[in-house]
């Protein structure tokens, strides 16, 4: 056995749920179709078989009760991982999330921990329309109190997932539909991937890519085509929103002195707004050209294929973007 | 189905309860302290303006909390909402830091970060939560309740809610997943009759609200809530259900706000005749006209008693003045932990 092995991004995720229910007892799966179904998209295919109806428990469609219910969990002792099927469906449930949960801890005097992960996953990509496909991370921005990870390939996606279990504090766990089926390496020897902690995916010396979930894929991508031209980028993942590893991100910009920003969210009001206007704050003067911000339009997400692809982010797009510079 | 109704409960019964002179006389001090806090803090508002900010009182509900909350071991865990300074007093939460709380003081039992909405969360007496948006402390005190299951711990979860509560999504997802998962759940809904200046039956689809909580095969029961005796008892016959079949149980309890909605509301969207029906069942004076009848306590002694209970109420306004405020520095530590 070597010292990595080749698993999905759903594969990865599962093994994280896996080796923390085994570590520690109090770990507590639930949600719509988590058990006998084995997870709209198989994350939690045979946790039930493996733990029992206790521990891995099928709810009604009630997904105020989901994460109400895992608060009081989290209350009680327990270290509740909720699943919210589709991200569109948070908005059903944003009272427990962000009244509820992240307030929790803060309105108590600092009493009360609310140690709770609630997964979640945006279908962008799948053909889902406009009511399946919602991503809307720079939302949770303006809730202190909440946690946000946004993992981009299945090596992160097992780290930070087993990292959010053992968080006390609530966790919004946002994957990435399309990312489910693709593979990467992840080690064998067990891990954990730290929150607020960036990665820089590709060294470079003449722009840095901040790139979320899916389109860091798209970032890396790009950069193999633009090194073709002479521009190396810096490419970096944040892996969590909240909280975000500023300092990664600044001093890259002082080397780099360019930036880009790209996610799948719509660009107005998103995380490359927050991003860029925190850089112009703390880094104006090393930056020697305007930051470009890469995002959906403001459109809701349209449902035939090839509008769909035309809609997102993509390698192509982050290409042209950074070519404009030079 | 017709639910049963508990109400005029007779010395006999309740003696079977061990409702002794002493422990009655404890019940009518501990709603005496209610009823005297709520009455300074409303001056507090109104006549001297010292508080503000929203707050809710509990006058003329007082046997509710007292009732429920007495009836109960002290280790059961509640859940409550923005009306809970009865039920903190209830719960055992120290008066002095329940005013140091509506006060916004370091010294409160949120460190004066909650306020009057949320007093009364005080873990270290099994206060866990009170939620200022209606009927979300119903779900969360489902999963709370499946914690104690889940950890096979002797113990149960009381969840007070109001007539409005009823009415939402979280109410209905809450008691189908608690019958679902059938945890140690006292459900209490206060019905004071009016949700703000909604009348009951102006929002209500259902025969009752206990017959809404039925229909999701909780038992159910409808409970005079002005007569500490029977909210007394029908807590216990709740606690002796829900531990016999680790199962939800669910009370109904009439009753009727003395005051507006809010501290600054006058309420006058009721009834006058309505209202002066409800007064005379004030459930503090019905105790007390049972304490008498009883020959359990006299007037002069109910005087000595309210006295004391003003000099406390009194000591507490003192105890929140002279209490510092948290320095601002210190937000961000209690943000994440
Ligand atoms: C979800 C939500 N909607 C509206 C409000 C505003 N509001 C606060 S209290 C209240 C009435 C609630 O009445 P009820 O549940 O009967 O409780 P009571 O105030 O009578 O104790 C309303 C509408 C709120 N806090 N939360
Ligand atoms: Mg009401």
């Amino acid at each position: 056995m070597g010292d990595v092995m080749e698993l999905t991004y759903a594969e990865a995720l599962r093994e994280a749920l896996r080796e923390e229910m085994i570590r520690d007892e109090r770990v507590i799966i639930l949600g719509e179709e988590v058990g006998v179904f084995g997870g709209a998209y198989k994350v939690t295919r045979g946790l039930l078989e493996e733990f029992g109806s206790k521990r891995v428990i099928d709810t009604p469609i009630s997904e105020i009760a989901i994460v109400g219910s895992a608060i009081g969990m989290a209350l009680g002792g327990l270290k509740p991982v909720a699943e919210i099927m589709y991200m569109d469906f948070l908005t059903i449930c944003l009272d427990q999330l962000i009244t509820q949960a992240s307030k929790a801890r803060f309105m108590s005097g600092g009493k009360l921990k609310v140690p709770m992960v609630v997964r979640t996953q945006y279908s962008l990509g799948r053909i889902h329309g406009s009511q399946h496909s919602q991503f809307f991370p720079s939302w949770f921005l303006q809730a202190p109190g909440l946690y946000l990870a946004l993992p981009s390939n299945p090596k992160d996606a097992k780290g930070l997932l087993k990292a959010s279990i053992r968080e006390n504090n609530p966790i919004l766990f946002v994957e990435c539909g399309v990312l489910y089926r693709s593979k990467g390496e992840v080690p064998n020897e067990e891990y954990l991937t730290p929150l607020g902690k960036a990665e820089i995916r590709r060294k470079g010396e003449d722009i840095t890519i901040v790139a979320f979930s899916r389109c860091v894929n798209e970032a890396l991508k790009a950069s193999e085509e633009l090194s073709k031209e002479g521009i190396e980028a810096e490419v970096i993942d944040p892996k969590t929103l909240i909280p975000l590893d500023k300092e990664t991100i600044l001093s890259s910009i002082k080397k780099t002195g360019r930036l880009l920003i790209v996610s799948d969210d719509i660009k107005l009001g998103g995380i490359g707004a927050e991003i860029s206007s925190m850089v112009v704050e703390e880094a104006f003067d090393y930056l020697d050209a305007p930051i470009i911000r890469i995002g959906a339009p403001f459109i809701p997400v349209p449902f035939s294929q090839k509008l769909e692809q035309e809609y997102m982010p993509n390698a192509d797009k982050i290409v042209r973007e950074v070519k404009r510079l030079w | 189905m017709e639910l049963k109704m508990i109400k005029n409960i007779e010395p006999r019964e309740f003696e079977k309860y061990e409702l002794n002179r002493d422990r009655l006389l404890r019940l009518y001090r501990k709603m005496l302290e209610i009823r005297r806090f709520e009455e300074k803090v409303e001056e507090l508002f109104l006549v001297k303006g010292i508080l503000s900010g929203p707050s809710h009182l509990y006058l003329g509900q007082e046997a509710i909390a007292v009732g429920v909350l007495s009836a109960l071991k002290d280790e059961a865990l509640m859940v409550t909402t923005y009306r809970c300074h009865g039920h903190a007093l209830a719960k055992g939460i120290d008066m002095n830091l329940l005013m140091a709380e509506l006060f916004g003081k370091s010294t409160g039992t949120c460190k004066g970060l909650g306020g009057s909405m949320h007093a009364s969360i005080y873990p270290e007496k099994g206060s866990i939560y009170a939620t200022a948006i209606v009927g979300s402390g119903i779900p969360i005190a489902v999963g709370l309740a499946y914690s104690l299951k889940h950890q096979g711990k002797d113990n149960l979860v009381v969840c007070f809610f109001g007539d409005g509560a009823v009415n939402t999504g979280a109410f209905h997802e809450g008691l189908n997943l608690a019958a679902l998962w059938k945890v140690p759940l006292l459900l209490v809904c206060e019905n004071n009759l009016y949700a703000m200046g909604t009348k009951v039956e102006r929002a209500l689809s259902s025969k009752s609200i206990a017959d809404r909580a039925a229909s999701y095969n909780i038992e159910s029961f409808v409970v005079d809530g002005n007569d500490i005796l029977s909210v007394y008892i029908a807590t216990k016959k709740a606690e002796k259900l829900i531990k016999e079949g680790i199962t939800p149980v669910f009370l109904e309890c009439r009753t009727y706000r003395m005051k507006g909605h809010g501290v600054y509301d006058k309420a006058e969207y009721r009834p006058k005749g309505e209202v002066e029906e409800w007064l005379k069942r004030d459930p503090l004076i019905l105790f007390e006209e049972k304490l008498i009848s009883l020959n359990y306590i006299n007037k002069d002694e109910l005087k000595r008693m309210d006295e004391e209970v003003k000099r406390e109420v009194e000591g507490s306004v003192i105890f929140a003045m002279n209490s510092p405020i948290l320095d601002f520095e210190e937000l961000k530590n209690h943000v994440y932990g």
